[in-house]
């Protein structure tokens, strides 16, 4: 199978996050760059559906330095990485899926990876998106996938339950935690990324009509309060929460 | 998520490769998610957390820096890298990798028949079979020449009568190197398989130190092994001293991880722990011994990254590996015992790692060459004089 995962380099879960003077981007100095979680579940899973004669190729959209999380992707034993080069990553995902969905029109795909949402701005929405600008069906928050011949089945999360359904390939599919566990890259891995070819890509980003107008941090929360010690406290507990918290 | 914060106070990040980098850090997330969560209960128990041995294989951890049969083929500032990753969680973790690595499959690999490198390296590198090395013996630890087990040929034989003291993955080992004199007063080395008739592994109990690392004494007696099991490059002691060099190498990175360890413990605490209405980290005290722990680090730092470039390019001498390992295991144990102490009572308590370091290094001081021995051996390339003999 020809598989093609779209990656993003999104800020390390860990790091504390600002918002630069602008008040509508992150400030970038000093945040760790991780692969996004999400798409560590569809490298992997990618990896498993290659097959002997396949190949698994990422693609991913950033700047210049993202190419460190697509050596991290080689590493996990991907063949061959595509950087479409920008210098700062676009907040439109609309955007994102345009210049994507251009370069995977030339590359002739049985499978298409995306994680279900990027940690950073949490959109869930390049994934389906690129989809319908390339005409192939997708199904998101996939936690199993079985691809047999031609046909893809796969399982989802939904409210209170499970769905199971078809596609045809191409196709493509967003990954959900429990899709499967993904691994560290091997030190040899590691060694061998480094002979795999990464071609670099400038790319001019079509326009937005999006406008991020302004990014906020949830208010500080309220302190917790202590009504008393030991069993002594259990009536002045279950009348504040009923009194004051109106919970019981 | 571990929140383990490596101190680099000289950019020292900037002189790694990429790869280097990507390799550090992969193993350093190997030891936070799953070595540290298991080593307080190894330690209590004083077992080696075995478990982790197939995840060390197929990461690559085991003789990394060989290359050709299966081996990831590292360099070795990457190979010592690893060591201090490792040993960031455990020196008993780390001296695993250090004897099934340097001890075990660096002989193989150097010194071994290409019969012997097919057959053990491929397994061992990916932690199907376990190696040990048996150079100590209870009469001979820091002189190792008088060393009394023998090797006498027999026909198709050799047989094997000694005593090995103190040897890491002992009990565990499947085939374990061990160096003994033939009858012409040749040291050799030689290929034991687990199993064989007449040799014993006895596990050594009552540690304080090391505790999820197995020792043993290994009882050799009228052991006969195939005659094609000797090493057939290691004519003489120098050879055991050359797996002692490669060992040694990577506990003179791993002792960098320990400090770094309880460094970010300890500082952690001083700035958390309220004494007299301010943190502890706020007293003059506190922070020289911060201050003063920092710079060891930065110098061992320093020290094994030059070191490490040194024997890229094949220029590494015997004395520089004593510096490093007696200078750099010398400051992490200082630097355990002031974090500990920094950590008040809760520094006794195995919730928190400095004393575990502690106590580990005092094994680290003491193995692959004692702290004082390494005085002997750089005083000896100074003055010419070698006071041990
Ligand atoms: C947990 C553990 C694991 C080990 N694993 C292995 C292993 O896998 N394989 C193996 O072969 N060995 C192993 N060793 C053995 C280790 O290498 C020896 O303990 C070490 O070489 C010191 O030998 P010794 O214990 O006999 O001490 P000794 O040699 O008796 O030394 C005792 C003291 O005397 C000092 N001393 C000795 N000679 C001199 C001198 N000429 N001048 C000045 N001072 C001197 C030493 O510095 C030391 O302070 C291990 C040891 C430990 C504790």
């Amino acid at each position: 199978m020809k598989c093609v995962v779209c990656l993003k380099r999104v800020p390390d879960t860990g790091t504390r996050i600002k918002i630069d003077s602008s008040g509508t981007a992150i400030d970038d100095t000093d945040v760790e760059w991780i692969v996004n979680p999400y798409d560590e579940f569809a490298i992997t899973e990618a990896l498993t559906h290659r097959g002997s004669d396949g190949e698994v190729i990422i693609l991913a959209l950033g700047p210049e330095e993202t190419t460190k999380e697509i050596r991290t992707a080689l590493a996990m034993g991907a063949d061959q990485g595509i950087l479409l080069q920008v210098q700062r990553p676009p907040t439109d995902p609309l955007q994102t899926a345009q210049v994507l969905a251009s370069a995977l029109k030339e590359l002739e795909f049985d499978l298409l990876f995306f994680g279900c949402r990027g940690v950073d701005d949490d959109n869930c929405a390049v994934g389906p998106m690129v989809a319908s600008i390339l005409d192939i069906p997708l199904l998101s928050d996939v936690i199993q996938f079985d691809v047999e011949g031609s046909k893809a089945t796969v399982q989802r999360e939904t409210e209170g339950g499970h769905e199971i359904g078809n596609m045809p390939l191409p196709c493509g599919i967003t990954t959900q935690k429990g899709l499967n566990e993904p691994k560290l890259p091997s030190l040899p891995g590691i060694m061998k990324a480094k002979k795999k070819p990464l071609e670099i890509r400038p790319v001019e980003l079509p326009d937005s009509s999006l406008e991020i107008v302004e990014m906020s941090f949830p208010p500080d929360r309220p302190p917790g309060k202590i009504v008393g010690e030991g069993a002594d406290a259990v009536p002045e507990l279950i009348r504040v929460l009923q009194e004051e918290a109106k919970v019981l | 998520m571990d929140p383990f914060e490596s101190l680099d106070l000289f950019d020292i990040d900037a002189l790694l490769t990429e790869e280097e980098r990507m390799i550090r850090d992969t193993v350093r997330q190997f030891a936070s998610d799953k070595i540290l969560p298991c080593i307080r209960e190894h330690t209590r128990e004083g077992t080696l957390p075995r478990h982790l041995i197939p995840e060390m294989g197929e990461l690559g951890l085991l003789g990394a820096n060989l290359e050709g049969y299966d081996c990831a083929g590292l360099g070795p500032v990457a190979y010592g890298l690893i060591m201090q990753e490792i040993e960031r969680a455990d020196s008993g973790l780390r001296s695993f990798v250090s004897v099934q690595g340097a001890l075990a499959m660096y002989p193989i690999h150097d010194f071994g028949s290409e019969e012997q490198k097919q057959k053990w390296l491929p397994p061992m590198a990916r932690g199907e079979k376990i190696g040990c090395f048996g150079l100590t013996e209870p009469d001979f630890g820091s002189n190792p020449a008088g060393l009394r087990t023998r090797a006498r040929k027999d026909g198709d034989s050799w047989i094997l009568n000694g005593n090995k003291m103190w040897i890491t993955n002992g009990t565990t080992a499947d085939i374990a190197v061990i160096w003994a004199r033939t009858e012409e007063g040749v040291f050799r080395g030689f290929l034991v398989e687990k199993g064989t008739p007449g040799l014993e592994a006895i596990e050594i109990r009552g540690k304080y130190s090391l505790r999820a690392s197995d020792t043993a004494e290994l009882v050799l007696e009228d052991c006969r092994i195939p005659a094609e099991n000797v090493l057939p490059k290691t004519e003489g002691l120098k050879y055991a001293l050359k797996c002692l060099n490669q060992a040694r190498y990577g506990i003179a990175w791993g002792a960098i991880g320990a400090a770094q360890a309880c460094f970010d413990e300890a500082l952690r605490y001083s700035k958390e722990r309220i004494q007299f209405g301010k943190p502890i980290a706020s007293f003059q005290l506190v922070q020289q011994k911060l201050a003063h722990i920092a710079t060891e680090i930065t110098k061992s730092q320093l020290l094994c990254l030059r070191l490490g470039r040194l024997k890229e390019k094949g220029d590494i001498r015997h004395y520089q590996i004593s510096v490093a390992k007696r200078n750099n295991v010398f400051h992490a144990l200082e630097a355990a015992r002031t974090c500990r102490d920094i950590l008040g009572g809760n520094g006794i308590l195995d919730e928190y790692h400095s004393m575990r370091h502690m106590m580990n290094l005092e094994t680290v001081f003491t193995y692959e060459g004692t702290h004082d021995i390494h005085a002997l051996i750089i005083a000896e390339h100074l003055t010419g004089i070698a006071a041990y003999e």
